[in-house]
């Protein structure tokens, strides 16, 4: 095992104070340096990001006077992706008075991460929760309401407790919208300047501090410098290193794993989130998946053949001839058990060849019985959006014919390691939202991610980069200070080199081989054997990549094809780092399932013992066997507990 | 700190499109009313020659002896007048101004729901200027007299109409008909643009809008035509 | 199914431009049309021509990212994002024009990739509450009868496409700014910032060149998420009664 990876020492969290859990947060901003605010339009701060994590941000760093630089690399901050999220947004409002809290959704999220996170982060984002939903109605966020024209909460992903506030099935994009509104007024009044269409490829660290950014200005080609006191990474998630999934096709690594490079430590690469309610896979063609809100397996049943290969209609098949496994194996939360348990129960019986539809990858999701027990117009009044989307995508009538769903790649909880001030192991470089290995552990629960972006950028973050930006304004930086002009001119040096490879293989054609190579062996169940055999896949295909690959075109221009080259080219990187991650960790936890490690009957089995930590990767030079530092977690308030479903 | 709030700068929305098109809306809507009292002074021709001349008289001495002879005439034609060229101006400049937003056409276009009435305002609108101008020369101030000059507006008007001059029937015709149509988005049109529209309102606006239309548009045909047929006169 | 396909080609915002014919073979009608056009594009980088540059990014309907002119008609034949239209709307052997959104208030950048950062401007100008970060009040201190929060609701769905400029005969981006005035409009925190919100948006509308609207209505034909077209009836109404009333600049 050693040979693939090297053990540093551990390393520890010093921002979160001691004393009890729920005044934490009181006392670190009370300890926290404060900068005057004559002072903050001398201090700058670049933000990488402009989704529910960076939008906000830069809005109120913006508005608290502080000197703002965003940047995104959709033609308007508003399409950053959180624009996609569909269920809703929690918050421990207990609007519902039935028993909810700030230390119930604190004590949920411990668990539901399976005792990978960190408690301290997990109470301070559920105490802020709470603001996180009254800031976003004062802007004008419509989420639903009821007749008595109070808000409306529905309960998501299994939860016993109604405290997800939602916007018909466009939660993100209206929570989107606000802070974006927020950030354009920030722009008219001059404190943030946005750079749209423009792709940081490196991070620029002088005297041990990030000082800014490189980025490519992807309309024109040209290879800017950007510097300031702070850098904010708030670049989402890396679900697109398996080609498939549901994150937008934009979505990358590029901006951390650079920042990785330089030094940041990457967490936990190998917790990814499998949803399990996305429309399969049609055709090799295919260039995405689509999610389906989970409020669906609320009233859909969801089984397959008890027969392989039945290749009969699904309206055909008698009752007895169905295997509604979920019920099946877990009679008390049935077909509303969490991600990762629906997603392998999926997995697994389409490994024993009843898998349903193209390539018997998917398994029904069947509201036959609800349209019986609801009638259709209810059933159409709650999911009718869903359906249609169902239908505009498949083609198939899903009030007539049971859904076909499977699992697909939809969040990854790892990320930058950060401290109690999400800051990174650079100093000065903070990491937002899903960017950041999070406080979700090892895996994340509905509508908790939302939740945390928003946290992150409106109400921790300001409250905790002032105790670095203190200490500035630093001295002077600009394109000539020598590790600029060397970050630049690596820069300049990959793209001239993807532009000169000139191969015979598309971008996109070894961008679909690394995902079946990550979905096959680093998916939802992982093996030692099927790591390492990745691992080699890996180099392999990265070797060939680099000189076999076709970008056409030059840099002096909109370049598609150069963009995509340069974000799998980190890809592969990551794909390795997130295998050898996945290998070390010789235990079953959240989102990450090892096949030698469960139950006789098949369940996750963690291992507190050895692996209650975060895994901390430092990168050990390229094609160097990268570092581990361990940050060992300790529970003082939530007790350690295999999670049950049975 | 920087939580500038919104102030409104009213001068600059006075030259605004929206304003301009309100404008056109108000100009249009007087345009519509005049056509609507017009129409119902031709109609006196099937009372006759007495009836009609008398109307036509009876329209210069209006609201004398407040008003000099043919004041109310003039005061109706001054504000039609600035009516007709305020709606000309703001639509020059919407059309002037589209024409600029959109400087590469399209090598297909295709109506998704377009009527064909709103496709025409522009060139329709025109024509029913021209139209205008040759029918004043040719009614009100007889410049122009097909069928020979009189003081008789009457008689003008039944000269005019004789199927000898079946040109000039068939010209008011085609304006008349061009003006129902300019009508016809029009009046939706101007109600939308002052604000009356509402979903659930949506289809009414559209039914009132084609039934006054349609209605100046048969009630202005009926006088040419009866002349022409030889129902009047 | 085997497609013809008439595409838009242009180097940079310089280049005049011009449209070039490709044919596509075996094209599933479970693709979609950007899929489709992966396909193309494919194919081209393998025969050493650049691939058509097009606007994508979620491909779910939601970021507003994508978005063309397919046979004269903005986002094609169906009410959705081109990202959601699927070959199967397409038969065997059509030809089918593709071209970029055309207005002057989004310069095409390349092929079919148009800038349409006079958006965002528009919003800059006042498409916003100004609610700073920690001021709020609780989220139920303000009831908002479900009536008008469905309203709004249907207003703010607007993606920013752009479909209604490229569909509107006078390239106006009227729906674009009506959907936000009535979304903030008809919430009871967008009511102090009314009356200067609505001036200012139009203003900012007007100057970035888009065309004025004169209620055609294609707009609303085209929009993917169904904005309403009273809306820009709405938006009149504000600005009419922002123009008129007492309040001061
Ligand atoms: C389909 C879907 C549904 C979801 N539903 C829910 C839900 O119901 N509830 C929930 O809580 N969570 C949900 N999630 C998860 C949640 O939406 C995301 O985790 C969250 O929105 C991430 O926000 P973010 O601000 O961190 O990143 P993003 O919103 O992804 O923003 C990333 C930003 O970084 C910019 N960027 C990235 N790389 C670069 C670069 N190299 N240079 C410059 N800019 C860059 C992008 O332009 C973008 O602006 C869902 C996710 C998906 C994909
Ligand atoms: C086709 C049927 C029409 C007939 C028979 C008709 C008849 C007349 C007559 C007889 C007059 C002279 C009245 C007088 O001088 O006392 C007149 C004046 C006028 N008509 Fe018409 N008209 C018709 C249609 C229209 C239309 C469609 C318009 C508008 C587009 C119009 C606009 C005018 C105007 C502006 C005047 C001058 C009013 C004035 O200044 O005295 N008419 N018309
Ligand atoms: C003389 C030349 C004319 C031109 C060039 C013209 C042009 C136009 C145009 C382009 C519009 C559409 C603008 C919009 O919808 O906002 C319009 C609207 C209208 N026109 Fe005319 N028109 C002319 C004459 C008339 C006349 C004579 C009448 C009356 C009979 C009239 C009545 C209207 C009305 C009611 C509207 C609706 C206003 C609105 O749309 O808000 N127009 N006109
Ligand atoms: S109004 Fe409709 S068409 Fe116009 S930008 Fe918004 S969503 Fe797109
Ligand atoms: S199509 Fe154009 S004219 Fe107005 S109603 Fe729509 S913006
Ligand atoms: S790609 Fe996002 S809406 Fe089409």
């Amino acid at each position: 095992m050693k040979d693939i990876y090297i053990e540093g020492d551990e390393i520890r969290d010093e921002k979160a104070p001691a004393g009890p859990v729920a005044e934490r947060w009181d006392k670190r901003r009370f300890s926290a340096k404060l900068v005057n605010p004559a002072n903050r339009r001398k201090l700058s701060v670049i933000i990488v990001g402009t989704g529910l994590a960076g939008a906000s941000a830069a809005a109120t760093l913006g508005e608290a006077g502080y000197n703002v630089t965003s940047f995104c690399y959709q033609d308007s901050p508003r399409r950053a992706h959180s624009i996609a999220a569909q269920g809703g947004i929690n918050a421990a409002k207990n609007y519902r008075n039935d028993g909810d809290s700030i230390y119930r959704l604190f004590y949920d999220t411990v668990k539901g991460g399976d005792f990978r996170s960190r408690e301290s982060n997990v109470y301070r984002l559920s105490q802020v929760s709470v603001e996180i939903i009254d800031q976003c109605v004062a802007q004008g966020v419509p989420f639903a309401r009821e007749y008595g024209g109070l808000l409306d909460n529905r309960s998501f992903g299994g939860v016993q407790v109604s405290r997800t506030f939602y916007a018909r099935g466009q939660t993100g994009q209206q929570l989107l919208i606000g802070a974006y509104q927020a950030l354009e007024r920030q722009v008219q009044a001059g404190t943030v300047e946005m750079n749209t269409r423009h792709e940081m490829l490196e991070l620029i660290v002088v005297d041990g501090r990030a000082r800014g950014i490189v980025a490519r200005d992807m309309v024109t080609g040209e290879i800017e410098t950007h510097f300031a006191d702070a850098v904010v990474l708030s670049s989402g998630g890396y679900g697109n290193v398996f080609y498939l999934s549901t994150n937008a096709m934009g979505c990358n690594v590029t901006a951390t794993w650079r920042a990785h490079r330089k030094g940041a430590h990457f967490a936990n690469p190998c917790y990814t989130q499998i949803h399990p309610t996305c429309i399969p896979v049609s055709g090799d063609y295919q260039s995405k998946l689509t999610l389906m809100s989970e409020s669906l397996r609320n009233d859909g049943r969801i089984w397959v053949p008890k027969e392989a290969g039945d290749e009969r209609d699904p309206r055909r098949i008698p009752e007895d001839e169905r295997d509604y496994y979920l019920e099946r194996i877990y009679p008390s939360f049935g077909n509303l058990v969490p991600r990762d348990i629906a997603s392998r129960a999926a997995k697994n019986v389409c490994d024993e060849g009843r898998g349903v539809g193209p390539g018997g990858l998917g398994v029904y999701l069947d509201f036959a019985d609800a349209i019986k027990r609801m009638g259709r117009p209810a059933v159409e009044a709650k999911y009718g959006n869903l359906f249609d989307m169902y239908q505009r995508i498949t083609g198939e009538n899903p009030y007539e014919l049971p859904m076909r769903i499977y699992p697909a790649v939809h969040y990854t909880m790892g990320g930058l390691w950060v401290d109690y001030d999400l800051q990174s192991s650079i100093p000065g470089l903070f990491v937002t939202g899903e960017a950041n290995f999070s406080d979700h552990g090892a895996n994340r629960l509905g509508a908790s991610a939302l939740m945390q972006g928003l946290a992150d950028g409106y109400f921790v973050l300001p409250n905790t980069i002032n105790d670095y930006l203190a200490a500035g304004p630093f001295e002077n930086v600009d394109e000539s200070t020598p590790e600029a002009e060397e970050a630049a001119e690596a820069v300049r040096a990959r793209i001239d080199k993807l532009l000169s490879i000139n191969g015979d293989r598309t971008v996109d054609s070894f961008h679909k081989e690394l995902g079946h190579i990550m979905w096959d062996y680093c998916g939802m169940e992982r093996s030692e054997e099927g790591l390492r055999k990745a691992v080699e896949r890996i180099r392999e295909l990265r070797e060939e990549f680099w000189q076999n690959v076709r970008v056409l075109g030059e840099n002096e221009e909109l370049n598609q094809s150069l963009e995509k080259a340069g974000r799998v080219a980190d890809f592969f990187e990551l794909a390795e780092l997130m295998c050898i991650d996945a290998l070390h960790r010789r235990e079953s936890c959240g989102g990450h399932f090892r096949a030698e490690s469960q139950t006789e009957d098949g369940e996750a089995l963690r291992h507190d013992d050895e692996f209650a930590y975060v895994a901390a990767w430092e990168f050990g030079g390229t094609g160097e066997p990268p570092v581990l530092h361990k940050e060992l977690l300790e529970y003082e308030y939530v007790e350690m507990k295999q999670r049950s479903y049975k | 700190m920087a939580n500038s709030t919104l102030t409104k700068q009213r001068s600059e929305a006075l030259g605004s499109t929206v304003a301009l098109k309100s404008a056109m809306a108000v100009t249009g809507v007087i345009l519509v009313l005049f056509l609507i009292a017009h129409m119902y002074g031709n109609l006196n021709v099937f009372a006759g020659r007495q009836a009609f001349d008398n109307y036509s008289h009876h329209l210069r001495e209006l609201g004398e002896p407040m008003l000099p002879h043919g004041g109310f005439l003039w005061i109706m034609r001054v504000v039609l007048l600035a009516s007709v060229l305020i709606h000309i101006y703001a639509a020059v400049v919407l059309w002037r101004r589209a024409g600029r937003a959109r400087p590469v056409r399209y090598q297909v276009t295709k109506r998704v729901q377009r009527s064909y009435s709103s496709y025409t305002m522009r060139y329709g609108g025109i024509g029913i200027a021209l139209f205008a101008v040759f029918h004043v020369l040719h009614l009100t101030t007889n410049t122009i007299h097909p069928g020979g000059p009189s003081d008789s507006p009457y008689e003008r008007m039944v000269s005019g109409f004789q199927p000898e001059f079946w040109y000039v029937t068939l010209f008011y015709v085609a304006a008349v008909l061009a003006v129902g149509f300019h009508l016809r988005h029009g009046i939706w049109s101007a109600l939308t643009t002052l604000g009356a529209n509402r979903q659930s309102r949506q289809r009414s606006l559209n039914i009132i809008a084609t039934v006054i239309a349609a209605g100046l548009t048969i009630g202005f045909l009926l006088t040419p035509l009866s002349v022409t047929f030889g129902l009047v006169g | 199914m085997n497609i013809t396909l008439r595409v838009w080609r242009q180097k940079g915002p310089d280049d005049k431009g011009r449209m070039v014919t490709y044919k596509v073979e075996d094209v599933s009608e479970d693709m979609s049309f950007l899929e489709m056009l992966d396909v193309l594009n494919e194919k081209l980088i393998l025969e050493g021509e650049e691939p058509v540059a097009f606007d994508h990014d979620c491909r779910e309907g939601i970021c507003g990212a994508c978005g063309v002119v397919i046979d004269g008609e903005a986002h094609g034949p169906e009410t959705t994002t081109t990202c959601q239209l699927h070959m199967r709307s397409f038969s065997d052997g059509d030809t089918i024009t593709v071209e970029p959104w055309r207005a002057k208030a989004f310069p095409v950048i390349k092929d079919l990739v148009v800038d349409r950062g006079s958006f965002d401007r528009i919003i800059q100008a006042g498409g916003y509450v100004s609610a700073p970060t920690g001021t709020a009040p609780d989220a139920h201190a303000m009831p908002v009868p479900k009536a008008d929060a469905d309203r709004a609701f249907d207003a703010a769905t607007c993606i920013g496409c752009g479909a209604c400029v490229a569909a509107c005969p006078n390239a106006s981006g009227m729906l674009f700014t009506a959907a936000k005035v009535t979304h903030l409009g008809m919430l009871p925190q967008g009511q102090p910032e009314r009356e200067a919100r609505v001036v200012q948006m139009v203003n900012q509308h007007d100057e970035e060149d888009f065309g004025g609207c004169t209620n055609i209505g294609e707009c609303a034909a085209v929009c993917p998420k169904g904005i309403p077209l009273d809306t820009i009836s709405q938006l009149n109404r504000d600005l009419l009664g922002s123009l008129t009333s007492s309040q001061s600049e």
